[in-house]
């Protein structure tokens, strides 16, 4: 009986170079004429200059990678990295739970979980954005929460006699969540949770359990066994998930231009205004360009440590 | 071998082809009447049955398009129109796209309800004698506030711009130029003297501010306002007209620095698939019963004087879309101060975004 054809390619693509052909072409040209040559277009872009309105020249300018020097774009550019990197420090320690939940879950339960976490991509990010504006107004359901929770703290310190102290003070103010970092960063954690909650999940799931069994019944504490075994052998997922939840919310626009409320801009809004109403396209490119090879780098980073974390395993096994 | 029970006979295959090949050909005369214009306008800018009012009385179709923000029409017609007939860029802009060589020069023979338009609108500096562009709508900026909230009215730009009286309840404008333009004004100069002093100095006023202000809002101040996120928000009078239909305790003002004048206009950009098409439109949007339709519903001032006739005082006399002449006179229209200027203007407005 003849094998599948795919499984003939997957053997060696040396062996079966047709058919290797025949399936590697479609995504080729695909990825270069939608992927490079627009990438090469915005790579030319950034050593050109803007003539008039609405030509660009290109003329080799290093000019348009000096500006990235400059010190507010420096500034948004640290912004940028500091809600991006406690944004996903929150969401590693939030979904590191999570997932260990969703790997030790009965057989039964383990699809509906999953679903929980994949259904918000389903949902437009836009609108997912859009019910957090409306949460974390000053009139919005949060505010409500702490407002409710302050009315009986308030009532409860009367009751014991305190209540002329005004100890909680004597209105409730509500929290500013819109147009503070801090919103921008629950807004970041919201919409990227699910990006980190699969890969550890996945790891965790491949896990040997017999290692946790083996290092309780050696004796070691829950907490040192969490700490030296299941920590280091889910790393590889941890990583990834930093990678996978970092790299999109250091690019992100919409969560900091609808939830900073203009005033907590990041990188990739600077970048959107040169392509509207600042009108410099090669800037633009550079500024991309620049968010890219950071992206690039991250990946690299990220692929060698894994590349050594697989050496160590297969050493170990 | 098994026999394939779908493998249909050769002469089926030929009946049906030559059945698909009639559906593709149309019947000739079908394209002389019934053309299609692309039209390409501002969200909710327009009379809700306007278009469809205008099928039925030409029998040409229009494909309707939307956008947000002048520099998203800029951003997209720029590399080359990508088929749209008819836009509707702002004042300022159209300057834009004059000079970038962007507009087909209209044909005034094929416009005869021009003679609807106000005579003072067929001369403006923006585009003299009207050789590209007819105007569709106008207004101003000011200040929209919540009656309850604010010490009597505040007519001034110092309260959004230096005062703390009404700190954290301010929403200023997203649009680098305008917020600019507005310091200019409350500063005692021109909104179109660019001069590198002013700038800076605009751009530390509004740095000092930029705790105070809440929000810095694209386009959804009157939101904000209604929302009671904030009490004072610069905003365009006919969204602010929009958001005191909803809700009796909000007003507008122009403040006594004078604020911004500004027009939309009707203009067929180069390239455009169905020019004649688009002028046949422009000629019905100049009806006077169909102008007056749309301004019934944009609720922005119309400057058709024959629409204007048709409309009541409660459109007429609303001073906030025909503010009285003496705030008029105080009012400025934005000329295009060029290239280098909007680079200066983005790399002040990037450090105030950077900033705290």
């Amino acid at each position: 009986m003849r094998p599948f054809l795919a499984g003939r390619v997957m053997e060696s693509y040396r062996k079966n170079f047709r058919a290797f052909l025949a399936f590697f072409t479609p995504p080729f040209v695909w990825l270069v004429l939608f992927f490079f040559v627009p990438l090469g277009i915005i790579w030319l872009y950034s050593f050109g200059e803007t003539e008039g309105l609405t030509k660009i020249r290109l003329t080799w300018t290093l000019e348009n990678y000096k500006r990235l020097l400059e010190p507010e774009i420096i500034s948004l550019f640290w912004r940028s990295v500091w809600l991006s990197v406690i944004s996903t420090a929150v969401c590693i320690v939030v979904s590191y739970p999570i997932a260990m939940v969703i790997a030790t879950a009965k057989p039964k339960w383990k699809p509906w979980l999953l679903l929980v976490i994949i259904l918000p991509f389903w949902t437009n990010l836009l609108i997912r954005t859009y019910a957090l504006l409306n949460i974390l107004g000053t009139r919005g359901r949060l505010n409500d929460l702490l407002h409710w929770l302050w009315s009986a703290g308030d009532r409860a310190l009367s009751l014991i006699g305190l209540g002329d102290y005004h100890l909680l003070g004597e209105r409730f103010m509500p929290v500013k969540f819109l147009g503070e970092p801090v919103g921008v960063m629950i807004g970041l954690v919201y919409v990227y949770l699910p990006f980190a909650v699969l890969p550890i999940y996945a790891s965790l799931e491949r896990l040997d359990r017999s290692y946790l069994e083996a290092s309780l019944d050696l004796g070691a504490s829950q907490w040192r066994t969490f700490r030296q075994i299941l920590l280091p052998l889910s790393s590889g997922g941890i990583n990834t998930a930093t990678v996978i939840t970092f790299i999109p919310m250091l690019g992100s626009f919409l969560i900091p231009d609808l939830l900073g409320r203009g005033q907590v801009d990041m990188i990739a809004n600077v970048i959107e205004r040169q392509f509207k109403s600042g009108n410099d396209w090669p800037f633009g490119s550079a500024l991309s360009l620049f968010l890219l090879y950071i992206t690039f780098i991250l990946l690299a980073l990220q692929s060698f440590h894994a590349m050594r974390q697989r050496k160590r395993e297969e050493a170990r096994g | 071998m098994r026999k394939n029970r779908l493998s249909p006979n050769r002469r089926q295959l030929l009946q049906g082809a030559a059945a698909a090949g009639l559906v593709f050909t149309l019947p000739k005369g079908a394209k002389a009447d019934a053309g299609v214009v692309n039209f390409y306008n501002w969200d909710t800018y327009i009379g809700e049955t306007t278009l469809e009012d205008f099928t039925k009385a030409t029998g040409i179709k229009v494909n309707y398009d939307l956008f947000a923000s002048n520099d998203e029409l800029f951003a997209k017609l720029r590399n080359g129109n990508p088929g749209y007939d008819l836009i509707v860029p702002t004042n300022d802009y159209v300057e834009r796209m004059i000079q970038a060589d962007m507009l087909m020069p209209l044909d005034h023979s094929k416009l005869p309800n021009m003679k609807n338009l106000d005579p003072n609108f067929l001369n403006p500096a923006h585009d003299p004698g009207r050789k590209y562009t007819i105007p569709y709508f106008w207004g101003t900026v000011g200040i929209g506030y919540r009656k309850s909230a604010v010490d009597g009215v505040p007519d001034s730009w110092a309260y959004l711009y230096t005062s703390d009286k009404y700190a954290g309840r301010i929403a200023l404008l997203g649009e680098a130029t305008t917020v600019f333009q507005m310091a200019f004004k409350l500063m005692g100069k021109s909104i179109n003297d660019w001069s590198d002093e002013n700038i800076a100095a605009a751009e530390k006023m509004i740095l000092a501010q930029k705790d105070r202000i809440t929000a810095f809002a694209p386009d959804n101040g009157q939101d904000l306002l209604l929302a009671g996120e904030v009490d004072l928000a610069q905003e365009w009078n006919g969204d602010i007209q929009q958001a005191m239909d909803e809700d009796d305790d909000i007003s507008y003002v122009v403040p006594k620095e004078g604020g911004l004048l500004w027009e939309d206009d009707l203009a067929i950009p180069k390239g455009a698939p169905n020019p004649d098409g688009a002028h046949v439109l422009i000629n019905f949007l100049l009806d006077a019963e169909v102008a007056a339709k749309n301004a019934d519903y944009v609720y922005y001032a119309t400057p058709n004087k024959a629409a204007r006739a048709l409309l009541g005082p409660e459109y007429n006399e609303n001073p906030v879309i025909f503010p009285p002449e003496e705030v008029l006179k105080k009012c400025e229209i934005s000329i295009f101060p060029g290239q280098e200027v909007m680079s200066k203007i983005d790399a002040a407005w990037t450090r105030i975004k950077a900033a705290g």
